[in-house]
């Protein structure tokens, strides 16, 4: 590491704010303390019905929802929703366990792993759901590879009802308080890829893929 | 990248005679302006959070060293490289060395506006590395050889046709012959394409549009998910971000991410909005190995201690440049850098030296509509004021335009001349003028007449028609 570079650019900054020392204790105890306060600001309004508002807000960003109302319901939806889009049911699926518990009929061929370039369908649960946007979190790990977010044509995310959340922010405290810090990717996903780059007009699936497809399964 | 800049004028000129430039922008047009207005319509807390964003824009320029100090430990500790670059060609070194240490051949790269800046493309492509760019955008202008012309549209002046042109120039030889004429196929060839690229990728290069002290974590804000699979998919991600773009904590990024992609693309959340912390943990299935954050200053610390320092809350949302009406007819690539429009007619000159840029700020009607849109109320016009008077102190200005700005500010300083020159003057303009009421051509102000006709005075100044008037109300 050039620690030249390193130095010269944090003297430099501190001449520029006039300063020549590091910082008095007050007032790095003061930067440490908001630091932890992990204090909110200001928020957009969110109706109470989170999944009433998680759907039509998915639904706006050019998502696919269905809704079930348990688990057990599960691979019918996928079934018919692969089936009226003419997808074989071929699918990549999250190593995660809350996917164990689902019952998958045996005429679906079902991998569980990362995803590869072959791979047209991927299934995975999510970490939580955000009703202010429409917005699906994935975090990385070993239950839930990022590649099967971003390589398939396909994307279906299962959701259970007690996932979705109110705000962005409520994603920071989740992962405070049930991770050990911040996992290597978060992922917000709010609909499909897309892209303008061509005279302005939206295309769906540039890179990522091109239908975002989310079931919510509304069980307590 | 080479600055052009001070070909400016030449260059406007030739752009508002270039059909398709025209065509395209034409196309362009209103799009953003109305996208983010429905957008904003529908956040009544905009206003707040813009109040807020600059708040904690502020707090974090002001102790801007404890941030990326704090930033810097949190990505080592999650097992990732920091390194700092005072200027491009560091950062390119810095990125160079990272790419050879692990035998790379090629690279794909998510858009970062730095990369532009550092021109990181062909310092890559001079040690022998193919580079390869993701996001459709900037692909195309990568296929066709030239700098972007937007900053979160770079390929907003080219048209439907030129980029099937591009394809079918540069697609054959992946076995694409096929003339692709509508967009869902352009894109989807470019998909293909570019699929290969991304899976056998050594390294991947993503800029970031915010760096969080709290965790260490660099965010990409994208729509097409490129960015994703250059930050996923290689061995090793390289992040290049500039200094200011640090923030406290994960809230505080949250309360700019409202503002960013309404602002940007009238998009409440883009489709992506990644958090890329350390290289990938011992369990995980995929990610990089190798995680590295170069931080750029490239006379950033210098804006900080100066009357430019607001600049630094810039989030490159691009509002700017979509509500100019100098950048809507001329487009991207008069600037003759790589940011162009208000914020770029602030920085370029800020970044390669105003010698080389001084026509940038003049390009300006101070119509202030940059300002009012500006998420991070940024005051644009008065920047560029200052920059005009930095260029006329520097003696920039055009010989002729600076005697004419001397004369007059001798005479505006001493009434008793100045009240009777005019006097004379407006006399003289109302004789010559009278018979048409209007001048067609008047030495000095061909700039004016060119394009429309002066008026001609009415024979009296308007100091003395106020103190005949009394009280100006006849006037
Ligand atoms: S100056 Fe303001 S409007 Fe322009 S790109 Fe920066 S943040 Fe956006």
């Amino acid at each position: 590491m050039n620690n030249n570079a390193r130095e010269q650019i944090l003297s430099d900054i501190r001449r520029a704010l006039n300063r020549t020392t590091s910082l008095h204790k007050s007032v790095s105890a003061a930067l440490m303390a908001r630091l932890a306060g992990h204090s909110v600001h200001v928020q957009p309004v969110v109706e109470t019905d989170l999944v009433n508002r998680f759907i039509a807000k998915s639904k706006a960003v050019a998502s696919t929802v269905v809704t079930v109302p348990s688990l057990m319901q599960v691979p019918e939806a996928v079934t018919q929703y692969l089936t009226t889009s003419s997808q074989k049911l071929e699918v990549v699926m999250a190593p995660d366990p809350l996917l164990d518990d689902i019952d998958w009929p045996t005429s679906m061929k079902i991998e569980r792993r990362q995803a590869g370039r072959q791979d047209v369908v991927s299934i995975t649960g999510v970490f939580a759901a955000i009703a202010e946007t429409g917005t699906l979190v994935l975090l990385s790990g070993a239950h839930s590879p990022t590649t099967l977010n971003f390589l398939p044509d396909i994307h279906i995310a299962i959701v259970r009802r007690q996932q979705i959340i109110t705000h962005i922010e409520d994603v920071w405290r989740q992962i405070r308080s049930e991770l050990e810090g911040m996992p290597r990717t978060v992922n917000l996903i709010t609909g499909p890829s897309r892209t303008a780059d061509i005279e302005q007009t939206i295309q769906l699936g540039a890179h990522g893929p091109r239908s975002q497809h989310v079931i919510v399964v509304d069980a307590e | 990248m080479r600055v052009t800049s001070q070909a400016f004028r030449t260059r406007a000129a030739v752009a508002l005679k270039n059909v398709e430039l025209q065509r395209a922008m034409a196309k362009a047009k209103g799009g953003f302006v109305d996208k983010r207005r429905v957008a904003i319509e529908a956040l009544p807390e905009f206003e707040q959070l813009r109040s807020v964003a600059r708040e904690i824009k502020e707090h974090t320029l002001s102790h801007l060293d404890y941030y990326l100090e704090r930033f810097e430990s949190q990505v080592i500790a999650s097992g990732g490289h920091v390194h700092w670059a005072r200027t491009p060609a560091e950062a390119c070194e810095i990125v160079v060395g990272i790419c050879g240490g692990v035998g790379a051949r090629s690279v794909t790269k998510g858009k970062s506006m730095v990369g532009e800046e550092i021109a990181i493309n062909p310092a890559l492509e001079n040690a022998g590395l193919e580079v390869i760019e993701t996001d459709l955008g900037e692909y195309i202008i990568q296929l066709a050889k030239e700098p972007p012309s937007h900053i979160i549209a770079p390929a907003v002046h080219k048209t439907r046709d030129q980029v099937t042109d591009l394809f079918q120039e540069h697609h054959s030889r992946y076995g694409y012959n096929q003339r692709v004429t509508e967009i869902p196929d352009i894109v989807n060839e470019a998909r293909q394409v570019l699929r290969d690229a991304f899976l056998s990728a050594d390294v991947g290069i993503t800029g970031a549009n915010f760096l969080v002290a709290e965790t260490g974590s660099t965010i990409i804000v994208t729509n097409e998910g490129n960015g994703d699979l250059t930050n996923t998919l290689p061995a090793v991600h390289i992040v290049t971000a500039s200094i200011e773009k640090v923030v406290p904590t994960l809230e505080d990024a949250t309360a700019i991410l409202r503002l960013l992609a309404r602002s940007a693309t009238g998009q409440e959340m883009s489709s992506y909005t990644t958090f890329s912390t350390g290289p990938r943990r011992s369990t995980d299935l995929d990610g990089p190995k190798e995680f590295h954050v170069v931080l750029v200053d490239n006379g950033r610390s210098q804006m900080l201690g100066n009357e430019f320092h607001e600049m630094l809350r810039c989030i490159r949302c691009g509002a700017c440049l979509n509500h100019c009406p100098v950048y809507g007819a001329v487009g991207g690539h008069a600037y003759g850098w790589v940011y162009p429009g208000p914020m770029g007619s602030v920085l370029t000159p800020l970044m390669v030296g105003l010698e080389k840029a001084n026509h940038l700020p003049n390009a300006c009607t101070l119509n202030g509509r940059c300002e009012q849109v500006c998420p991070m109320s940024i005051p644009l016009p008065k920047m560029l004021r200052q920059l005009r008077v930095r260029e006329f102190e520097q003696r920039l200005t055009p010989a002729r335009m600076r005697w004419g700005l001397s004369i007059w500010t001798y005479l505006a300083r001493r009434p008793h001349l100045y009240q009777p020159v005019m006097s004379i003057l407006v006399r003289l303009l109302e004789i010559l003028g009278r018979k048409r009421g209007r001048f067609r051509y008047l030495p000095f102000a061909h700039g004016w007449t060119k394009v429309r006709d002066m008026p001609a005075p009415q024979g009296q100044t308007f100091q003395r028609a106020w103190r005949q008037s009394g009280d100006g109300s006849r006037l």
